[in-house]
């Protein structure tokens, strides 16, 4: 190793090439990590911090307002506050039937996408489409088909004879939230599609061929070769695709704007609000606390139940 | 015995009709709501305000295209997009390449912490983030500027990046960098004519990563840019859509479909890319 510092025509950067070489290796790695960590303490850890901090002041928005601790006021508020609570019920319906929906519609894609199928590269490509548009763009897309009068949905109903059931399905209180779940699930699916096909290329062939010459049939090839081999992916999916459905934003915003009265104010919804319609900025950022707080317990007891499970 | 056979095949017959059947269930859920984005955006006024509408539009027109970037200016928040997002992808590189060698090539505590932050940081809602980001960016007198939302872009993007472009660095076998060493090539040599070329493909799907997540990234730039000129081309949409008659649907349309080409063309390009495969057959035996 130490051969390339005798070679002084190639020794233009070299310092301590031979002396110190585990001390100018540790400042070099700072170095390089130094341009990626700087502008993520600034960013993303102080205000952080800071934003968790706010949670318990009675921040408000303007230039030269006082802040001054408040302690648990905030969450006291929140206790008392049934927008909030409804809104809390919302997002938790929200997050588990995107997620749920999500996960089994993309298991189902992924594994039809495994087989040779004609057609499944169309369906490759439609599966990632969804995955590249902005939200904004796909909330747009689906107040197309919802329209009630230029939409999709309602000239399919019209034209099999359903007219009955043709609706204005964002604005009605009963179809709001299902159907800004189908939009979710729709997003949010093909990134999720991918992630379980890279993981059942993975599966390894032998297993499968042997568990069919011990006369396994397909429902118990799944069961107990695919499904086995894919958890740790399908434990790493859900629980990515659940905390990012219950902090997303842009789509439901678009698509509804949290109405109609309230039957899809998302907490992330029903944050901005208060901080940016209301400047609550104290009381957002404790909305935003709880949320975090919820999140993390539900994980956890779901990852020790699976890691459980796998023991 | 061949009785059984039969009938093993026409149950496998069944099988493929109904997994061709679940196909296009699937194919028609994907992509019917596009093909009628397409729709509405080729038809003319008269087509949208139609009681029924068609599928095909009868007279189709570009109209819609012209007027969503004359009109309402969507033309100007599309070249903010273009700008904010090349500068946050090439940013994201720049920045994340030497800390992904670190990260793979080193063993520091650092790097644990750093990639536990990266992963950490995706639990917590943005809401968190945005009130405090935005009073650090008004001192530093960024607030209200696409500089300010283009390193807002790059810190929420670095997380993904780091890990994605480590995992490349790691792919890349270490008897390389040590063969060059003993060819004579100090590091920086060996990082340039050595890692840099097989690091390609990882580089250019951490710049595509980057690319789209600004281009698509909708609250930030809600919340942090009130000029309306500096608008981005989500921002714009979105107030597109509030002022929505069945009428403007036609531009809107037009609007959103251009919006995505850029992500489209993209995910393509970024598909032959991370199949070429340049790293085959650089270590035999």
């Amino acid at each position: 190793m130490t051969t390339l510092a005798e070679r002084p025509d190639v020794e233009r950067t070299g310092q301590g090439n031979r002396s110190g070489r585990r001390r100018s290796d540790r400042t070099t790695v700072y170095l390089l990590l130094l341009p990626s960590l700087l502008p993520v303490l600034v960013l993303s850890v102080f205000p952080l911090l800071r934003g968790i901090y706010l949670g318990f002041t009675d921040a408000r928005a303007g230039r030269n307002v006082e802040v001054s601790f408040t302690g648990l006021a905030n969450y006291r508020e929140l206790l008392g506050d049934s927008l909030f609570w409804s809104s809390f019920r919302i997002g938790l319906l929200w997050a588990f039937a995107v997620t749920v929906l999500q996960f089994l519609l993309a298991l189902g894609l992924a594994l039809l996408l495994d087989q040779r199928l004609r057609f499944r590269g169309v369906a490759r490509v439609l599966a990632v489409v969804p995955w590249a548009m902005p939200p904004v763009v796909v909330g747009i897309l689906w107040r197309l088909v919802y329209h009630p009068d230029a939409g999709l949905l309602n000239e399919f109903l019209h034209r099999i004879g359903a007219d009955g059931l043709r609706t204005t399905w964002l604005g009605d209180f009963n179809t709001a939230l299902p159907a800004v779940i189908i939009v979710g699930v729709w997003a949010g699916m093909p990134q999720t599609t991918v992630v379980l096909l890279a993981a059942l290329q993975g599966v390894p062939r032998e297993l499968h061929e042997a568990a069919a010459m011990d006369g396994a049939g397909a429902w118990q090839r799944f069961r107990n070769v695919t499904l086995p081999s894919l958890m740790p992916v399908i434990v790493a999916i859900t629980s990515l695709d659940f905390i990012w459905n219950f902090n997303s934003f842009g789509l439901v915003y678009v698509l509804t704007a949290g109405g109609p009265g309230g039957r899809t104010m998302l907490p992330m919804l029903f944050a901005y609000e208060e901080a940016f319609r209301y400047g609550n900025y104290g009381y957002a950022a404790a909305l935003g606390n709880v949320m975090v707080v919820i999140v993390v317990a539900l994980l956890a007891v779901y990852l020790r139940r699976r890691l459980r499970e796998a023991n | 015995m061949a009785r059984n056979n039969t009938a093993a095949r026409r149950r496998t017959r069944v099988g493929r009709g109904l997994q061709y059947l679940a196909l296009s269930a699937y194919l028609v859920f994907l992509a019917f709501p596009l093909v009628w984005l397409l729709s509405t955006s080729f038809k003319p006024p008269r087509e949208l305000v139609r009681l029924h509408p068609t599928l095909i539009p009868e007279s189709p027109t570009l109209a819609n295209f012209v007027q969503a970037f004359t009109e309402q200016e969507l033309g100007r928040a599309a070249w903010n997009s273009i700008q904010v997002s090349l500068a946050s992808a090439l940013l994201t590189v720049l920045i994340a390449t030497p800390a992904s060698y670190a990260l793979a090539r080193f063993r520091t505590r650092l790097g644990t912490v750093a990639l536990g932050w990266v992963l950490l940081s995706q639990l917590f809602p943005f809401v968190l983030l945005i009130i405090p980001i935005f009073l650090v960016l008004r001192q530093a007198g960024l607030a209200n500027t696409h500089a300010g939302l283009v390193l807002i872009y790059v810190v929420w993007a670095l997380p993904f990046a780091l890990w994605m472009l480590q995992g490349f660095v790691r792919n890349i076998p270490r008897e390389l960098e040590e063969a060059a060493s003993v060819d004579g090539a100090n590091r920086l040599q060996t990082l340039r004519r050595v890692i840099f070329p097989l690091l390609t493909p990882g580089l250019v799907a951490t710049a595509l990563f980057a690319f789209i997540s600004a281009w698509n990234e909708f609250f930030f730039a809600l919340v942090l840019i009130k000029t309306p000129e500096l608008a981005t081309l989500p921002v714009a949409l979105a107030r597109f859509v509030g002022i929505e008659g069945t009428a403007r649907l036609g531009p809107l349309a037009a609007g959103s479909l251009l919006a995505t080409l850029p992500s489209l063309v993209f995910f393509a390009v970024m598909q032959r890319r991370l199949a070429s495969g340049s790293l085959a057959g650089a270590v035999k035996g």
